[in-house]
């Protein structure tokens, strides 16, 4: 079990994943990810991949939890059980209790709960992987997911942690580090600076503490520029409904231009599902080529079957014979996917998507 | 006009007596509470919220749907994390309380007027004038609540385009739920129109945009017929087809077959 590596830190300064003591990890974050959450947001920080969803502000159940004078934040805190390397026990734990309550206070002072009294604002947090500095990172993507279900702030959190490995004060820790390092220092703090959550692991001298404060500060400032732009972001870019897309390009083709650049610009996964869409529409109009096409390709194939028959028989004629039903069985399984897409037209883009793979599996099959 | 986007925690003005809605002060200084758009309107900067729940506030036209009916009170879902209470006496005739279920019975709807909320949040409604309108016929559509504005556009333009152009009556509550009635597919087509609006709410010249959606989809609809009489055709060609294949098979399974 013993695999910790000799040295965290190289002699050059550098460590174990190629980055120096005052940088934080890549950070991932996407924004509106769950459509039944009022709020949601998706982050991924290092190899930490975590997902938030707020509800709220909203009844709040049972009703001896409401306040009369505010709503009652709560915030839950839990780790998937496949989110570490030995599998973590599903339900509350000691651990994820006590995060869900350190995390939750860290945001009651920028939450103007009073203005919603008697409700309860919920924040889930789910830990999908983890790798050291789950916390902080849960806490960054909760205060955009919050932002994102317009629940009233006083401004964003920010959350990071320094520590001590090999005898070295480093920002954001990674699993290496936390596991062998000599200590992990969890902050979050409101974007003026004030601190809403210091937690502490491990053994620290007030100069180290000091030093890491700095570093601290660095890191929470980079990581709010980071919540701000994808938050900016999202509400200046029209909201697309990749649905309604080929729709309007039908009639009028003035505007596909303009439609279709815009949702380029902001969201590649967006244009991936419109061009699916449109590859879809591009089918759906075409079929009835297809199978005018595919009649005398099913004659020629049966004159091949013929030849075969008459002749002495030979394998390589079969196998072809064989080769081109399965294909021709492949094309004709799709054309007949697309007329029940074409009578169904609730049914979305990932039907074709799904469907020529199991027609050629059925292809093998045959074979 | 350049709307400026703003996130919590945003500076919006130095001067600390021009703090309107969605905003807070700190050290005599304007920030946002909200991701929205600033508004400057007389002397106030605020902020308009693009997400966010509907708080209900006085003289308030929203659209309820019965919850519960007490002896004295007819409690009423408004879309909001509040539920509002219609009180028996404001309904025009005296009704026994044994007789309220007649009047309205849990799952009905009704266009009503916030009359009061107090600080404790208890909302109190009433009838929107004397006129007692509970929805009968039609369909009750929700959208967010912070996008109410933009379906009834800039003087109401956008709620009279979608009226004349789906020749249905609509009825928006500031509470985002939306009452339309008509015909079944001017209202398939309305609601349509409506998750558009939702989803693009933010986009200049909306109504245009609104505008030529209907248009398309009712060409659309016009073309459909002949597009479904193609679809027919097709399955025809494609049943002997079928036959077709398998008769190649079987010869092939003949021809494969070792013992042959």
């Amino acid at each position: 079990m013993n695999d910790k590596p000799n040295k965290l830190i190289t002699d050059d300064g550098l460590r174990l994943d190629g980055r120096r003591a005052d940088e934080i990890r890549p950070m991932k974050i996407e924004i509106g990810v769950l459509s039944r959450a009022d709020g949601s947001c998706y982050l991924e920080w290092g190899r930490n991949k975590i997902l938030v969803g707020v509800f709220g502000p909203r009844e709040a159940h049972p009703r001896r939890l409401q306040r009369a004078d505010a709503a009652v934040i709560r915030y839950r805190y839990n780790m998937a059980s496949f989110s570490v390397e030995d599998r973590a026990r599903p339900g509350p734990s000691r651990r994820s209790i006590e995060i869900s309550k350190v995390s939750r206070e860290a945001f009651e002072p920028v939450i103007m709960a009073e203005l919603y009294p008697k409700t309860a604002i919920d924040i889930f947090v789910e830990i999908l992987q983890a790798d050291a500095g789950t916390r902080t990172a849960a806490i960054n993507a909760s205060s955009i997911a919050l932002a994102d279900a317009g629940i009233p702030m006083k401004g964003l959190v920010t959350s990071c942690a320094f520590g001590k490995v090999d005898g070295q004060i480093v920002l954001d820790l990674n699993k290496e580090e936390d596991n062998y390092g000599e200590a992990d220092f969890p902050v979050a703090m409101t974007q003026d600076g004030e601190i809403t959550l210091l937690q502490m692991d491990g053994h620290l001298t007030p100069e180290e503490i000091k030093k890491g404060f700095e570093l601290v500060k660095k890191g929470c400032k980079e990581i709010l520029e980071i919540q701000q732009t994808v938050l900016r972001k999202k509400f200046e870019t029209p909201v697309e409904e990749p649905e309604a897309e080929p729709e309007a390009k039908i009639v009028d083709t003035e505007s596909e231009a303009a439609e279709t650049e815009p949702s380029l610009e902001y969201a590649p996964e967006a244009a991936a599902v419109e061009e699916t869409i449109e590859e879809a529409e591009e089918l759906e109009a075409e079929p009835s080529e297809e199978v005018t096409e595919t009649v005398p390709e099913a004659e020629e194939l049966e004159e091949i079957v013929k030849e075969a028959e008459v002749e002495v028989v030979d394998g390589e004629a079969i196998e072809e014979a064989i080769e081109a039903e399965t294909e021709e069985e492949a094309i004709e399984a799709e054309t007949e996917e697309e007329a029940i897409e074409a009578e169904d037209e609730s049914k979305g883009p990932w039907k074709v998507v799904k469907d020529p793979s199991e027609s050629g599996s059925r292809g093998e099959n045959d074979e | 006009m350049e709307k400026k986007i703003v996130i919590p925690g945003d500076l919006l003005s130095e001067n600390s007596k021009k703090a309107g809605y969605g905003t807070y002060v700190k050290n005599d200084k304007i920030y946002s509470l909200f991701c929205g758009i600033e508004s400057l309107k007389e002397d106030k900067v605020g902020v308009i919220p693009l997400a966010g729940a509907y708080i209900p506030s006085v003289n308030d036209v929203v659209i309820g749907i019965v919850i519960v009916v007490t002896p004295s009170n007819w409690i009423m879902d408004i879309a909001s994390p509040y539920d509002g209470l219609f009180h028996v006496s404001e309904y025009p005739r005296r009704i026994e309380s044994q007789n309220m279920p007649e009047v309205m019975d849990v799952g009905d709807s009704i266009i009503l007027r916030v009359k009061d909320v107090d600080s404790s949040m208890k909302v109190e409604l009433a009838l929107r004038d004397s006129n007692f309108y509970k929805l009968k016929t039609g369909l009750v559509v929700k959208v967010e609540p912070v996008k109410v504005p933009r379906v009834i556009g800039h003087g109401g333009s956008m709620i009279s385009m979608l009226k004349k152009e789906t020749n249905c009556s609509i009825f928006v509550g500031q509470n985002g739920r939306i009452w339309i009635d008509g015909r079944d597919e001017d209202m398939e087509l309305l609601s349509k129109a409506l998750r558009k609006i939702e989803a693009e709410a933010q986009r200049s010249g909306l109504t245009d945009r609104i505008y030529n959606f209907l248009k398309s989809e009712r060409s659309k609809k016009k073309e459909s017929r002949p597009a479904k009489y193609f679809k027919s055709k097709k399955k025809e060609t494609k049943l002997p087809k079928e036959s077709h294949s398998e008769e190649i098979y079987r010869k092939i399974d003949v021809l494969l077959d070792p013992k042959n």
